[in-house]
C-alpha cells in the first residue's frame, strides 16, 4: 500500500523531467529557425550590431522577391517545375513497375537487378551521379535544359520510390484483385478502380517524400543548371560566393525556400513519419 | 506470386518504362563514366581530346593528399555523428514513447530539419557560427567569453561540421527509433519491474537487447547518409581551412567540376561506387551466411 502511494507521488514528478527535457529538445532544435527567421526581418546592419530588440523590415523579401536584378522568383519556379514534373514521373513509373515486380512472375534476377539499382543509388554520393549525368547530358546537348535535371531527379528518386511502394503494395489483399479479374476487369480499370484507391494513402506518402528530396536536392541541381535554370538551393549557395554577403537577403530567401517542408509538415506529417519509417522498418 | 494472369502487354508494358530511365539514366551514365576514367580528357580549341591513359587516373588516387583527408575526415565524421545521434535519438525516442499522447508535438516538431534543404540548414549555421555576429559567439560574450572562430580554426572547423549534421540528422534516428521502442512488448518490462528491476537494469537487460536489431538498422541507415555529406560542407566550409573539412563529396566535386578534369574526377568516382558496391556484396554475403547457420 505504502509502495503504490510512493510511485503515484513521484510518476508526476518524473513526467515534469522527462517534459522539461523535451522541451528542451524542441529549443534546440526549433532555435536556428526562429533565429534565421527573425534575421530575415533585420537589416544587414542591425544583424551585424546583434542588438536584441529591433523593429522588423520586409525590406529583404522585397529585394528578394521584388527587385529586378533578383532572379529568386524564377528559382522558385524552376524548383516548382522541376519537383512537381520528377514527383509526377517517378510516382506513376514506380506505381506501374512495382505492381508489375510484386504480382507478374518476373524471374528473380529482374526483381535482384532493381534492388542492386536501389542499394547503389542509396550508398553512391550524389555527386558522382551528377558528374556521370553532367558527361551524358552534355554529350546530348541537353546540359542547359530544366529537362535533364527533372530527368536527373527522376532516376535518383526512383529507386526509393519503388521500394517504399513495393512495401505498401504488399499490404494490398490479392482478393481483391482476384475480385475484380472475375468481375471481368482489366489491366488499367483495375489499376485505376481497385488498387490506386486502396493505395493512396502509400501513393501520397511516397509523393510528399520525392517532392520534398527534389525540392531539397542540391549537388546534382548545381551540376546541372546555369544561371537562368538554377534551382532554390542553388541560388542560396550562390549567396555565400559573392563578394559581399548579403546575409539578411540569404536568410529571406532560406525562410522562403522552408515553405514546401512547412507545408508538407502542417498538412501531410502523418504521411512523412510513415514514408520516411517504412523503408528501415521493412 | 501466382495471383492473376494476364496478357504478355500488362506485364512488360508496366514495367517499361522503369526498365527505360535504369537503362538510359542509370546504367548507361555509370558505363559511361567508367570509360571517361581510362581518359584523359582536354579541350583544345573548342574540341574534346580523348587520350587514353590506361589505369594512370587510378594510379595517381593513391597520392592524392585531397583524397586522403577526404576519406580520414568523411570516415571521422561518419562514426562521430552517427554515434552521437543514435544515442540522442534513443534517449529522445524512449523519453517521447514513456510520455505517451502528451509528447504529440514534439514528435512532430523535430520532424522539420529533415525536411528542410541542407543547403538552407547550411545557411543557418553559417550565419549563427559567424565570428562577429553570430548568435554563439553572442552568447559567449555575454559569458565573458571571448568570440571562438568556429569554421575558420583547423582544429575546430570539423568538429563544428558534425555538430550541424548532429543537429540536423538526429530527428531522423529519433524517428527510426520511436517506431522500434512504440513496437517494444509491454509485457516483458512490466515483468521485469515486478520481479524488482530498476528503471536502468530493466532497459539494460531487457529494453536494450530487443530495440539491439532497430539500433543496428538505425546505425547503418545514418551512416550512409553521412558517408554522402555535401551541402552542409559547401555552405559552411567548403573543405576549408586547408583541408580540414574535405569530405569525399566534395572531393569528387572539386576534382570533376572546379578543375575541369573530368577523367581523374570520373576515377575517383568509379573508386567509390566500386567500394560501395564491395561493401554491399560483403555485406549481403554475410547477412546470407547467417541465415544459413540458424
Amino acid at each position: 500500500m505504502s509502495n503504490a502511494v510512493k510511485t503515484e507521488r513521484r510518476w508526476p514528478k518524473e513526467k515534469i523531467v522527462l517534459h522539461a527535457a523535451m522541451i528542451l529538445a524542441v529549443i534546440i532544435t526549433l532555435g536556428p529557425f526562429v533565429w534565421i527567421a527573425l534575421s530575415a526581418f533585420k537589416t544587414q546592419i542591425v544583424l551585424l550590431m546583434g542588438d536584441i530588440t529591433f523593429s522588423p523590415v520586409s525590406y529583404n523579401f522585397d529585394e528578394v522577391l521584388f527587385d529586378r536584378r533578383s532572379t529568386y522568383p524564377q528559382n522558385f519556379l524552376n524548383s516548382l517545375i522541376v519537383a512537381s514534373i520528377s514527383t509526377m514521373l517517378v510516382i506513376v513509373i514506380a506505381f506501374l513497375a512495382g505492381y508489375s515486380l510484386l504480382r507478374m512472375n518476373w524471374p528473380r534476377w529482374v526483381l535482384n537487378a532493381f534492388l542492386v539499382w536501389a542499394m547503389l543509388f542509396n550508398l553512391v554520393p550524389p555527386v558522382s551521379l551528377a558528374s556521370a549525368w553532367y558527361e551524358l547530358f552534355r554529350t546530348v546537348n541537353l546540359s542547359i535544359d530544366l529537362i535533364s535535371l527533372t530527368l536527373a531527379h527522376t532516376t535518383l528518386n526512383l529507386p526509393m520510390a519503388l521500394w517504399l511502394l513495393i512495401a505498401f503494395f504488399r499490404e494490398v489483399p490479392k482478393e481483391l484483385e482476384e475480385a475484380a479479374f472475375v468481375d471481368g476487369a482489366r489491366f488499367f480499370t483495375l489499376l485505376r478502380r481497385v488498387i490506386v484507391p486502396v493505395m493512396m494513402p502509400g501513393i501520397v506518402a511516397v509523393a510528399v517524400l520525392v517532392f520534398i528530396f527534389s525540392w531539397n536536392e542540391f549537388p546534382v541541381a548545381l551540376a546541372l543548371t546555369n544561371n537562368k535554370t538554377a534551382t532554390v538551393p542553388v541560388a542560396i549557395a550562390k549567396f555565400v560566393q559573392e563578394e559581399e554577403i548579403k546575409y539578411t537577403q540569404m536568410a529571406a530567401a532560406s525562410v522562403l525556400s522552408a515553405i514546401p517542408a512547412l507545408l508538407a509538415l502542417i498538412f501531410g506529417q502523418r504521411f512523412i513519419v510513415k514514408g520516411l519509417t517504412a523503408g528501415a522498418v521493412k | 506470386m501466382t495471383s492473376v494472369q494476364l496478357g504478355w502487354m500488362p506485364k512488360y508494358g508496366s514495367l517499361f518504362p522503369a526498365i527505360v530511365f535504369f537503362l538510359a539514366l542509370a546504367a548507361l551514365p555509370v558505363a559511361n563514366l567508367l570509360f571517361l576514367s581510362f581518359m584523359e580528357i582536354s579541350w583544345e580549341g573548342g574540341v574534346v581530346q580523348r587520350e587514353f591513359v590506361g589505369l594512370e587516373n587510378y594510379a595517381a588516387l593513391a597520392d592524392d593528399p585531397l583524397l586522403k583527408a577526404g576519406i580520414s575526415n568523411t570516415l571521422i565524421l561518419v562514426v562521430v555523428a552517427t554515434s552521437c545521434q543514435v544515442a540522442l535519438g534513443l534517449a529522445l525516442a524512449l523519453a517521447c514513447s514513456s510520455l505517451g499522447n502528451s509528447s504529440r508535438l514534439y514528435r512532430t516538431l523535430f520532424i522539420l530539419p529533415i525536411l528542410i534543404p541542407g543547403i538552407i540548414i547550411g545557411a543557418i549555421w553559417r550565419l549563427m557560427y559567424n565570428f562577429q555576429f553570430g548568435i554563439i559567439n553572442q552568447g559567449l560574450d555575454l559569458l565573458g567569453i571571448p568570440a571562438i572562430d568556429w569554421l575558420g580554426s583547423p582544429h575546430l572547423a570539423l568538429a563544428s561540421v558534425i555538430v550541424v549534421d548532429i543537429w540536423h540528422w538526429t530527428p531522423f534516428s529519433f524517428l527510426l527509433l520511436l517506431a522500434a521502442v512504440e513496437g517494444l512488448p509491454k509485457d516483458v518490462s512490466e515483468a521485469a519491474k515486478v520481479d524488482g528491476a530498476t528503471a536502468w537494469q530493466e532497459f539494460r537487460r531487457v529494453s536494450l537487447p530487443l530495440l539491439w536489431p532497430a539500433i543496428v538498422t538505425t546505425f547503418i541507415f545514418r551512416a550512409v547518409i553521412a558517408f554522402k555529406v555535401f551541402d552542409e560542407v559547401f555552405l559552411l566550409t567548403s573543405g576549408g581551412p586547408g583541408t580540414a573539412t574535405e569530405v569525399i563529396s566534395f572531393t569528387i566535386y572539386q576534382r570533376f567540376f572546379l578543375q575541369d578534369n573530368p577523367g581523374y574526377g570520373s576515377a575517383i568516382s568509379v573508386a567509390v561506387i566500386f567500394s560501395v558496391a564491395l561493401v554491399i556484396a560483403i555485406a549481403l554475403q554475410m547477412q546470407n551466411r547467417r541465415e544459413a547457420t540458424r
